[in-house]
């Protein structure tokens, strides 16, 4: 990136960038979601948007989860290019059946015949004393889910980028944004830009220990990392950009040369994301480990309200410092 | 009104000589058609041919015949996991029909979908789908975007009976009628979800009453009446292409056999009962019609009968003929690769 060239806008500013700018180039894309037209979204990541394409391209719904991702579905399958908004992550346990049984398997059980680009954007990740209904990070389930393509963008930049290449996918796509994410500013670059899937991010990069996080948690790990490199412990980070597809190649070279991994996620720690990654690519870096893999990532409890409760589950940046720090060792 | 009251009227048809003779005689090939694939999957069942299950649409046929014959060929449907009748009535291949019932190679889907999930996006037919009222949102999508691009294309909706207790049928139709969308929702009140029947878990026996909540219309009618059928829905789609939004329709039909061909349906309901809608047969009862009343010859059907016979066997033929889909094939499909 031309640093020259970059702007700082915030990470809301940026999904309503990359919706616009789809939308101004193919009519099939359409946004369709609670609260996402006259108010621009709960999270004001669509302002705008009703304003300059109208009520139809830019539907408020009724608070119908279900309905609307099949409503994507069928859209999707008729020829559009439909953005259907969850407003919290949590609430796709509302529209699950469509997003597992359906948006996931039409192209499949049609053997080819139709495909559905469809994306559901929905905001993950605790940090708001949400409690526990409002804070949960599931992509772990939908990456389960044969069919589905997984994103977790961590800054504004990246979101754009992804977010464009979402909208473009010709599969349904679950983008996952964090919540904690959306009023802060992010250096962007001007004009159109795309983020490919299935291509990690080495967001900073080191000899002593890799570090693979999803979503804010990158943040977070650069945070530890640049404490950890005035120390003298230079650790390679690496964002992962999508879950599926899984870019385990940028992984796998990374942990060849640094010979430890600390994956930092933040969905429960119990059949998580992090455990699927390490399994994933144990075969390939299992003799070129000098230290066990190691995981990060939300306690598994339910996400309480307090902050005196919430906080010490999620992952931070001082427990991937002390954890880092700890393996990092010779 | 009950559907038996309304069915002892007079057994199954409506009066008068209204159409033409060949369209009525296509109405009955249709039906027959579907009668004979779904007798024929259950030989084919009961001979450990064919994997898995299928559930049969025998005794419904004059809704999907009825319904289908007021679409035009651009229109969308959505079916459910009892859709061959739907599919056929659609004008599907039975020939690819059989082979994707039997997971073979030339079917439809390649063998990945089976009897409940047949997708066949050359006759506008959205899917099957084996999940109880999943379809209907899906039905609902495809409403809006020819609305959103006006296209004047209308999507009907099957479903059962049992899949207006599902979330999914509430939120659809609240959408649909709320923004006009021209769909129209064809309820097969078949009286069972599986084993148990509707007056055991739900007050209202009618289901058109709940169009009422919507603000849209609704309609029970008899559903073993193909003509009255085709007019109903033949009204509401040009309803719903002109703009006026959706329609919901119950159709009181009876499955003949069980939930499924593995069902016997001996436990949740009685003998009398199947005697009673047997009696009011509408393949019986619109083959009476067309002798009785529109004038058709019994020896031209008993040759329209044979040639559907006949070509039902040799989608049989073709489906055995076809090979099982190599196993790498499990790999394909899953994501769009191309551009």
């Amino acid at each position: 990136m031309n640093q020259e060239q970059v702007r700082e806008i915030t990470y809301a500013q940026a999904v309503a960038e990359a919706i616009d700018e789809e939308m101004a180039r193919d009519e099939n894309v359409v946004l369709i979601g609670e609260d996402v037209g006259i108010i621009g979204g709960n999270f004001k990541a669509t302002v705008g948007l009703r304003d300059k394409y109208g009520d139809w391209r830019v539907k408020d719904t009724p608070i119908s989860e279900s309905g609307i991702i099949g409503l994507g579905v069928g859209m999707a399958i008729t020829g559009m290019r439909p953005v259907v908004e969850i407003m919290f992550s949590d609430f796709i346990a509302l529209g699950m059946d469509q997003i597992a049984n359906q948006a996931a398997k039409i192209r499949y059980m049609s053997g080819g015949q139709v495909k559905v680009p469809l994306t559901i954007r929905a905001a993950m990740g605790g940090g708001r004393s949400s409690a526990a209904q409002h804070s949960q990070s599931l992509h772990a389930w939908v990456a389960h889910v044969p069919g589905l393509k997984v994103a977790l963008p961590s800054t504004a930049a990246e979101l754009k980028g992804l977010l464009k290449t979402a909208i473009r996918d010709d599969n349904p796509v679950v983008f996952m944004e964090h919540k904690v994410e959306y009023n802060k500013k992010f250096p962007v670059p001007e004009g159109e830009y795309t983020i490919p899937f299935g291509k990690a991010n080495v967001v900073r990069e080191g000899d002593r220990l890799t570090i693979v996080a999803t979503s804010n948690m990158v943040l977070k790990s650069l945070e530890a990392a640049d404490k950890l490199g005035k120390e003298g412990i230079h650790v390679e980070v690496i964002d992962l950009r999508t879950l599926v597809p899984l870019d385990k190649q940028t992984m796998i070279g990374s942990v060849k040369k640094t010979g430890r991994l600390l994956i930092v996620d933040e969905g429960h720690l119990s059949f998580g994301a992090g455990a699927e990654i390490g399994m994933g690519i144990m075969e390939d870096v299992f003799y070129d480990l000098d230290f066990p893999m190691m995981r990060l990532g939300t306690e598994d409890c339910p996400i309480p309200f307090s902050p005196a409760l919430e906080f010490p589950i999620i992952p931070d940046a001082k427990k991937i410092y002390e954890k880092a720090k700890m393996m990092a060792k010779r | 009104m009950s559907a038996q009251k309304r069915s002892s009227k007079k057994k199954g048809t409506s009066d008068g000589n209204r159409y033409e003779e060949d369209f009525l005689k296509n109405l009955y090939a249709t039906m027959y058609r579907i009668r004979q694939f779904e007798e024929q999957v259950f030989e084919l069942y009961k001979l450990g041919l064919m994997p898995g299950l299928a559930h049969s649409y025998i005794g419904e046929e004059a809704v999907a015949t009825g319904a289908c014959a007021a679409l035009q060929d651009r229109d969308y449907i959505v079916s459910t996991h009892r859709g061959h009748g739907h599919l056929i009535a659609r004008g599907a291949d039975t020939k690819k029909m059989m082979a994707e019932v039997l997971g073979k190679k030339d079917g439809y889907c390649k063998g990945k979908a089976g009897s409940m999930h047949i997708v066949a996006l050359d006759k506008g037919i959205l899917g099957a789908n084996g999940i109880v009222g999943g379809g209907i949102p899906i039905a609902t999508g495809a409403a809006y975007m020819a609305k959103y691009k006006d296209t004047k294309q209308v999507t009907v909706s099957f479903l059962g009976e049992s899949a207006t207790n599902e979330g999914t049928f509430h939120e659809s139709l609240n959408m649909a009628s709320a923004w006009d969308l021209p769909v129209v929702y064809v309820v097969e009140n078949n009286r069972y979800g599986i084993s148990v029947a509707l007056d055991r878990v739900t007050k209202m026996q009618d289901i058109a009453v709940r169009a009422q909540a919507y603000g849209i219309g609704g309609v029970t009618i008899d559903g073993n009446d193909v003509l009255k059928v085709y007019e109903t829905v033949k009204e509401a789609v040009a309803s719903a292409r002109e703009g006026q939004g959706p329609a919901l329709i119950e159709c009181k039909t009876y499955r003949f056999k069980g939930h499924h061909v593995g069902d016997p349906a001996t436990q949740y309901r009685t003998r009398e009962e199947e005697a009673f809608w047997k009696e009011r047969c509408p393949l019986v009862c619109f083959r009476d019609y067309l002798i009785e009343k529109a004038g058709s010859d019994e020896k031209g059907i008993v040759a329209l009968e044979n040639a559907i016979n006949d070509e039902i066997q040799e989608a049989i033929v073709f489906a055995k003929n076809s090979p099982y889909p190599d196993a790498v094939e499990a790999f394909e499909d899953i994501y769009f690769e191309g551009r």
